[in-house]
This record gives C-alpha cells, structure tokens and sequence, in this order.
C-alpha cells in the first residue's frame, strides 16, 4: 500500500512543479491529438454532410463502411499504418515512420470514421427536419450543407471532443506506428504503458492523472455543451 | 391567360402502391384565394406539395409561370435554431439580400406581424402561433406572388388562429394569391374565394365559396359538409 502512495505523491509532487519530461509528454499528447482531430473534422464533416443528403447507390455501402470502422482496433489500424508509413512501403517516401505525423496519420484513420458516422446520424436526422423547407426557399447544394452543419452545430461539438478523447486515450496505433522513442514520439498512453512495466509508477501514475484530467474536462465540456443546447434552444 | 400562375394537367401521384393523386386538373390564377378542403387522407397536402416542387407527379404535368416566385409554409413550422430575426433575415440572405438590408427587411416584415418585440428571441421558445406567424412572416419577406400554406393554423388556440388568419390576409390584400388547406370550414369562408373539395386523390368538386357551401354538388362534398356539421 505504501508503494502506491509513495507513487502517488511522487506523481502529485512531478505535476505540481511541471516535471519537463511530464510536460513534453503531455504536449505532445495534446498536438498529436489535437491536430488528427482538426484532420478527421475537416474530413468527417463534409463526407457526413454529403452521405446525409445523397441519394446516391454509394450511400448504403459508405454508411456500413462508417459504421463498420468505428469498431476498428486501433493496433489493426497500427499495423496497416506501420505497412503504408515503412520505407518499402506506398507511402514509404513520407519519412512518417516513427514521427509524429505518423502518429496524427493513424489517430486520423482511427477516429474521422468514428466522427463521420456519429455526424452522419445527426446530419441526416437534421436534413429530414429542414428537407421541404430548403427546396422551399431554393438553396443549393452548399447552402444546404452550410446551414445543415450550423443548424447541429451542439451535437457535432460533442462527437468531436468523444472523437479527440478517443484518440488522446488510444495506445495501439500510436505505439506501433510512433515507437514511443522517448523526447521524440512518447505521448501519454506509450509512456504509461513503458513506465508501468519498468515499475516507474510515479511518472505513470502522474501521467495517468494528467490524462484522466483530460478526459474528464472533455467530457465535462461535452456535456456543458449539451446542457447549453437543451436550454437555450429547448 | 397570362393570369394563369401554375396549371396542373392530369396530374397523379403513387406512393407506395397508394394513388394520392388522381388526374388532377388546377389552374391558380392571380388574386385567387384557394381553400383545399377534404376529409383526411383526401391529397390537399399532397397537391400543394406538387404545386410547390417538393413532390414531382407520377404522371401529367405542372406547368408554372416563368420565374414565379413563391412560398410555402407547413402544418409545423419549420423553424431555424436562431433568433427570430435571423430566422426571416435567413430566407433573405439564400436569396443573395445583403446581411444589413436582409435585417431590416426582416424588422419591417416582424413588425407587420406583431413579431417584433420577439424580435432577437430563439424562435424555438415562441409559442406554437407564434412560431407559425413567424414562419408566415419569413414567407412574406420573400414576396412570393403565390404563397401555399398546409393547414397552417391546425391545432393552434383560437386567437392565434385569428392572428395567423389576419397575416394571411395581408399578405392576399397586398397582391399574393393564396391556396390553402384547411380541415377549418369557418376559415374557409373567412378567407377563401374559391374551394377545391377533394375526395381520395380527386378534385370532385371546384366552386366558389358561397356556391360550395351553400349547394354542394357531389355527394362526397356533401358528406363532408354534413359531417363536418355534426
């Protein structure tokens, strides 16, 4: 017991007074995370507008694509990343491997499919309320998507802080992908994972807490974001 | 007969393996005022839908004036979750009104409405005839020459059903032509000039107000009526 609670403030001791290698890990966490989110919006978001409006034969495979690939384990889509991003591989020439953006490249593959499906639901549900009312007032395509994205701009909020908290607490793809090389491409769940078999509990458990935090205040800021929309738009 | 806004021809429309259109002939001319009346299920909302665009006929054809602008509001009103300002000034700006212009506009439409101490308001925390004399508001700032309205005061307290009534008068008294469905008889004689009675998809019966309620022709039509009475 006296080893967890030596562990443990340790971990309060290294957060209090901003541990470098704490901070760099946290950091990192954050930009890689942070940037696959912004990369999976800007993909999600329109193929979601498109798949919610479409009519087209695609539509049906693309849905169960989506929704098949928010299942995906995040070491599968490490392995795949790892083939794409190593030197013979297609995408070999990007020098990715064992780099950050290698790392945004496979927790972008890991949670635009997850983003785009959830937004998809909540898009089409939108377009069947506000359908009759843009042919009535003749908008176009784009107009529509626009309004369409503004109009469930709440509920898309809290798919992508689910979507950044899915990537910010995912450790498969990252290790694989990354190489968790410490200073270079650690981030929070690699290091976790490192420091608790090494039997570093301390950096672990500050770590933990740190990433627990996030978790915490992204769910917290979904769910005031929620409470913002039910009150003010009933 | 450059009067003549919209004419339906033969129009009819399956879903479903269901006819909700049979061989409909209507022609809408300027001025008019159309009441749709008919038993549930009957196709007035199916035949403002066509007349509006947003349903396209199995078969016949409808043939609308050239740049015909026009409106159309529903039984629930579709409303944006903004402001009720921004919900009129919206309709405005898809239009290619410039943001300012497309407010002001918007204030002058809200005002003749009684709308405008709601004004910057969440349209969605109106009360049910105000969302709808919102949406009649948003339909009027667009100046449509021919404004479609589906049951618009249905279920509506009866003094916002006057509200929504005198709005619709309005805007017929400043030039639009109006076709309305209605389950409301009294409505139907309060506003409309002319009454198409329709009957599982068929127009049975098309006769000015006075004329259809004081001798219908059909038997369906008088059914309706005696119903409707009891």
């Amino acid at each position: 017991m006296s080893v967890i609670a030596d562990a443990f403030s340790a971990a309060l001791d290294m957060i209090v007074r901003s541990d470098a290698t704490l901070t760099e890990i946290a950091l990192l966490s954050l930009r890689v995370s942070g940037t696959a989110t912004l990369i999976a919006i800007a993909i999600a978001l329109p193929l979601a507008a498109w798949v919610a409006q479409t009519r087209s034969r695609a539509r049906e495979p693309i849905i169960l694509l989506l929704n098949a690939a928010m299942a995906l384990p995040p070491v599968i889509v490490g392995l795949v990343v790892y083939l794409l991003l190593s030197r013979s591989g297609p995408l070999g020439a990007l020098g990715w491997l064992f780099t950050p953006s290698g790392m945004i490249f496979a927790q972008t593959i890991l949670i635009a499919p997850i983003i785009a499906a959830l937004a998809r639901q909540t898009l089409e549900d939108a377009n069947a309320e506000y359908r009759d009312l843009f042919t009535s007032l003749a908008l176009t395509r784009t107009q529509r998507t626009k309004t369409l994205l503004f109009e469930t701009r709440f509920s898309l909020l809290v798919l992508l802080l689910a979507g950044f908290g899915r990537a910010i607490a995912e450790v498969g793809a990252v290790m694989m992908v990354g190489g968790n090389i410490a200073g270079h491409t650690r981030v929070m769940t690699t290091s976790i994972a490192l420091e608790t078999s090494k039997g570093e509990l301390a950096l672990a458990l500050a770590l933990g807490i740190i990433l627990l935090s996030i978790v915490l205040i992204v769910s917290g800021a979904a769910q005031l974001a929620n409470a913002y929309l039910k009150r003010r738009y009933v | 007969m450059s009067d003549v806004l919209i004419q339906l021809q033969r129009v009819s429309v399956v879903a479903n393996g269901a006819d909700l259109l049979r061989d409909v002939n209507v022609s809408v001319r300027a001025g008019e005022r159309i009441a749709l009346l008919g038993a549930n299920g009957a196709g007035k909302s199916t035949l403002l839908r066509v007349i509006h665009g947003l349903l396209a006929p199995t078969s016949g054809e409808v043939k609308t004036l050239s740049h015909l602008a026009q409106a159309m509001i529903f039984q629930r009103p579709v409303l944006l979750k903004r402001s009720v300002i921004d919900n009129v000034a919206f309709a405005l700006v898809a239009r290619g009104v410039a943001e300012t212009a497309a407010k002001e506009t918007a204030r002058r439409v809200l005002a003749a409405c009684g709308l405008d101490t709601f004004a910057e308001r969440y349209a969605r925390t109106l009360s049910g005839g105000e969302q709808q004399q919102l949406a009649l508001a948003r339909a009027w700032a667009l100046t449509p020459r021919l404004l479609l309205a589906d049951e618009p005061t249905a279920s509506l307290a009866p003094a916002a059903v006057h509200a929504v009534e005198s709005i619709l008068r309005a805007q017929c008294d400043s030039g639009t032509t109006l076709v309305f469905a209605t389950h409301n008889r009294g409505q139907a004689k309060r506003i409309a000039t002319r009454i198409l009675f329709l009957h599982e998809g068929r127009v049975v019966e098309d006769a000015n107000g006075e004329n259809f309620f004081a001798s219908p022709k059909s038997i369906e039509a008088i059914e309706y009526l005696n119903v409707e009475r009891a």
